[in-house]
């Protein structure tokens, strides 16, 4: 086989775990790999065993391991060091941790130059912004004396791109190269890495979201437990699928799928149920009046002083209510505002004009110690749940301490562990600390706290945008269900329009601290009116038609 | 609704990556059960700490001999195995053994140092969580006054109290306490301040945790750990300076058996007799090495905890 990489029969072990168990990788010039999988199933390590960088504690063996030509399987770290820049280039996911924060990028960037060629300071110069202006980067000349942390998250990787290219390697390994960014942004980075291929250069890219890939990629290999379980172009893998793992993942994406359908198959046997189940099957609480909202949001708005220029208008005017019982999405980019109005809702900032009324009483000009009292009525989950632990404490413990607002004495953790239950995790959980928990596991554990106070709204600020794909799928599942079952209302905020499709009865978008639009969540779809919100649907990576 | 197929899904794969976060985020793991065993430099300074603790409790237990007998025949023995109970680490002017008077100072010296260590723990203790759990003209004027006292450096601010109330062994104590105190108080201030804007305590108002509820399960715990591990560290520098302020001579008075008394006692004599200065000398070091590694040792795992 003659290509750019030609792998048989890898395997990577930590210890007495294997890890990667016989993968056999071949990448022609020119060509898209996309290697996807749920996190866990080897596609990162595998990625790395191409530049030598499994760490120190990894063995690394098979019957073939040829990179550009070179047999790789005994190489040195010197040899290897050979290679990377110049061979085989990499991107990572966080530009921010991989840039320097101290450095100006265009330093950066002109380091594999100075390390891997004799040109001369000038000539690095000159090629670092001819790299730059092939990555579309604005302003080039500028941005190469601006340092990471002045850059914009689309620009950074970019620069990280940017760096990758610098030494025009005939292939580059993309490990989940926009997961940290926004829509729009992913969609021009995706772009710009399709573009990169077109003169010969081959592109390994890792990913967990089989929609970002579809995009992209020439064929697909779907890993799990460490062996590619299939593999294909990406007609043959997304239009029939015949492993179960790809089943199961491309079922995880959630844009696209009609409200109340399920992620994850429901029985053993692994077959998915994919029938939406009616709205009207939810569960709506007798005390509550459909009619009157939960949570009213009126013409709120907050701005931060700025040293030197105008404040920041962070929201701007912004109304939305919410029904009982319904979601309503909240959508919208990086520095949009959303933050800031989830924080208005939640009562941890004051709103500098406007109100927020909860359940026909006020609430946000209450003092604490008034709205405290009132506070079971709202229960909150964030991106980051660890942190939202108390580290020293177990899993047991916070949801007593829960239980106990609610007034709750739970002696013999009889309710910590149906709360637990409810949100499907067992009462082993009880003992450990979030720490020792995955992400997933963490998640529901917030679920599970926001549940001891029995509230009527649930605010979910970026709950699943840590998670990879079939993590987050179960999440939503949740989510949705305990919405059936408990008649919760939801505010539900995320960057990713597939995933608030998913979940929402109605849609409200922000673009710069303003609402630019509120409907029905399948009108909007159906028909965005604002520009900004058509922008973002087209973004938005969704399978081929083919693929569903 | 419980269903078992996402229970499976999570826990069937060999999470590797997210495990390996997991362990990365909570710094535990293979590596981390390293942390917890003891070094062969923690188990000397253990042994060590012990002995002394020892000596200071029942001084009779370790000591030979009587550590005021006076013996002029024996007067500035070199140390030798000569009469290996009294000349071990030889004699002073007065033929007094300097390995009983180390272990019968070995009382007052720890005693000073830990209750100065506790002094001024508790002084930044309360300084520091006043000045970060107030708002913010509170906090401002709080550190104003630690930067006037850093200004000023702990030992003079220790004479400057002695100067005022008189020499002796309380006043010592007392003043190696207050001069260590806004170190302490600065540091626990930005703890506090830390764990204040934290995403738990955040999340303990949103579901309508009480401020007080708050401060006692989630503040003082949490400052709690890395003040433990400052105390262990201090200690060995407030033995130094209450060595150095009975050096002085302002803290405790010969002939009782200090180790800066001690110290100072033999100075005049350094060139004929150096072992009078260099022994005491050398318990005053160790037990400050000591004590500092035992407080590394604490502070590494409090932050693993």
């Amino acid at each position: 086989m003659s290509g750019l990489i030609s792998v048989r029969d890898l395997r990577v072990s930590f210890g007495d775990r294997e890890v990667v168990r016989g993968v056999d990788i071949a990448v022609a010039p020119g060509e898209t790999l996309a290697l996807v999988g749920e996190s866990g199933s080897g596609k990162s390590v595998t990625a790395r065993a191409l530049l030598g960088l499994t760490g120190p504690g990894a063995a690394v063996t098979a019957s073939q391991l040829d990179i550009d030509g070179r047999d790789l399987r005994a190489a040195s770290e010197r040899e290897w060091r050979g290679v990377r820049g110049s061979r085989v280039g990499l991107v990572s996911q966080d530009a921010l941790v991989s840039l320097d924060p101290l450095r100006p990028i265009g330093r950066e960037i002109a380091d594999t130059l100075r390390i891997h060629t004799r040109l001369s300071p000038s000539a690095r110069t000159e090629r670092v912004l001819e790299v730059l202006r092939e990555v579309g980067m604005p302003d080039p000349e500028v941005r190469i004396a601006q340092r990471a942390g002045e850059l914009s998250g689309g620009q950074r990787q970019r620069a990280l791109i940017a760096s990758a290219l610098a030494l025009r390697p005939p292939l580059l390994v993309a490990d989940e190269p926009t997961t940290a960014l926004d829509v729009t942004v992913q969609a021009r980075i995706l772009d710009l890495l399709g573009s990169v291929t077109a003169n010969g250069t081959g592109l390994v890219l890792i990913s967990h979201d089989l929609a970002v890939v579809a995009r992209v990629a020439d064929r697909i290999a779907v890993m799990s437990d460490g062996r590619i379980v299939e593999t294909g172009t990406v007609d043959e893998v997304l239009g029939a699928a015949r492993a179960q793992q790809t089943r199961r993942l491309i079922a995880a994406i959630p844009s696209g799928r009609p409200r109340g359908s399920r992620l994850r198959p429901v029985d053993a046997a692994g077959v998915i149920e994919t029938r939406p189940r009616p709205t009207a099957e939810r569960t709506v609480r007798e005390e509550t009046d459909p009619t009157s909202p939960i949570l009213d949001v009126r013409g709120v708005s907050k701005a931060y002083p700025r040293r030197g220029t105008e404040p920041l208008v962070a929201v701007d005017d912004v109304s939305l209510s919410i029904r009982p019982g319904e979601t309503l999405g909240l959508v919208g980019e990086s520095g949009s505002g959303k933050s800031t109005l989830a924080r208005i809702a939640l009562a941890l900032t004051a709103p500098d004009r406007g109100e927020v009324v909860v359940d026909g009483e006020s609430w946000s000009t209450l003092r604490e110690s008034k709205r405290r009292a009132r506070r079971h009525l709202m229960g909150a989950i964030y991106q980051d749940a660890l942190s939202s632990f108390d580290p020293r404490l177990t899993t047991g413990q916070i949801l007593a301490d829960a239980l106990l607002v609610a007034g709750v004495r739970d002696g013999g953790g009889r309710r910590a562990r149906e709360l637990l239950d409810s949100v499907g995790l067992p009462s082993a959980v009880l003992a450990r600390r979030p720490a020792r928990l995955s992400g997933g596991q963490r998640q529901r554990v917030s679920i599970a706290r926001a549940l001891a106070t029995s509230p009527r709204l649930l605010l979910c600020d970026e709950p699943v945008s840590a998670l990879d794909v079939g993590v987050q799928a179960t999440v939503l599942d949740l989510l949705d269900d305990l919405q059936r079952e408990h008649g919760l209302a939801l505010l539900f905020i995320s960057h990713d329009l597939g995933v608030v499709r998913h979940m929402s009865d109605r849609i409200a978008v922000m673009h710069a601290g303003r609402l630019v639009e509120t409907g029905d969540a399948e009108a909007v779809f159906a028909a965005p009116q604002h520009p900004y919100t058509q922008l973002l649907l087209e973004a938005t990576p969704t399978l081929p038609q083919s693929g569903r | 609704m419980t269903d078992l197929s996402f229970r499976a899904a999570e826990q069937q794969a060999p999470v590797v990556d997210e495990q390996r976060a997991d362990d990365r985020a909570s710094g535990r793991g293979a590596g981390s059960r390293r942390r917890f065993r003891i070094g062969a430099g923690e188990a000397l300074a253990g042994a060590y700490l012990i002995a002394a603790v020892v000596a200071a409790v029942a001084p009779g237990l370790l000591s030979p001999v009587d550590p005021l007998a006076i013996s002029p025949s024996q007067a500035f023995s070199p140390p030798s195995l000569a009469d290996p109970a009294v000349t071990l680490l030889g004699t002073d002017e007065s033929g007094r053994s300097i390995l009983s008077r180390i272990i019968h100072g070995a009382g007052p010296s720890l005693l000073i140092g830990a209750s100065a260590t506790a002094i001024g723990l508790l002084l930044g203790a309360a300084l520091g969580l006043f000045a970060g759990l107030s708002g913010r003209v509170v906090d401002f004027a709080v550190n104003r006054l630690l930067e006037v006292l850093f200004a000023l450096p702990g030992l003079l601010l220790a004479l400057f109290l002695i100067v005022i109330v008189g020499p002796g062994v309380v006043t010592t104590t007392l003043a190696v306490g207050l001069s260590t105190a806004p170190g302490y108080a600065r540091i626990i201030r930005g703890q506090v301040l830390a764990i204040r804007r934290s995403g738990y305590i955040e999340a303990a108002t949103v579901l309508g945790v009480s401020p007080v509820r708050r401060l006692i399960r989630h503040m003082l715990p949490n400052t709690a750990g890395p003040l433990l591990a400052l105390g262990t560290l201090g200690l060995g520098q407030a033995i130094v300076w209450a060595s150095a302020l009975s050096y002085l001579g302002l803290g405790a008075v010969p002939p009782s058996p200090e180790w800066g008394a001690m110290l100072a006692a033999g100075r005049i004599y350094l060139t004929t007799a150096w072992w009078m200065s260099v022994m005491p000398g050398l318990a005053i070091v160790l037990t400050a090495m000591s004590a500092t590694a035992l407080g590394r040792g604490v502070q590494r795992r409090v932050r693993a905890l």
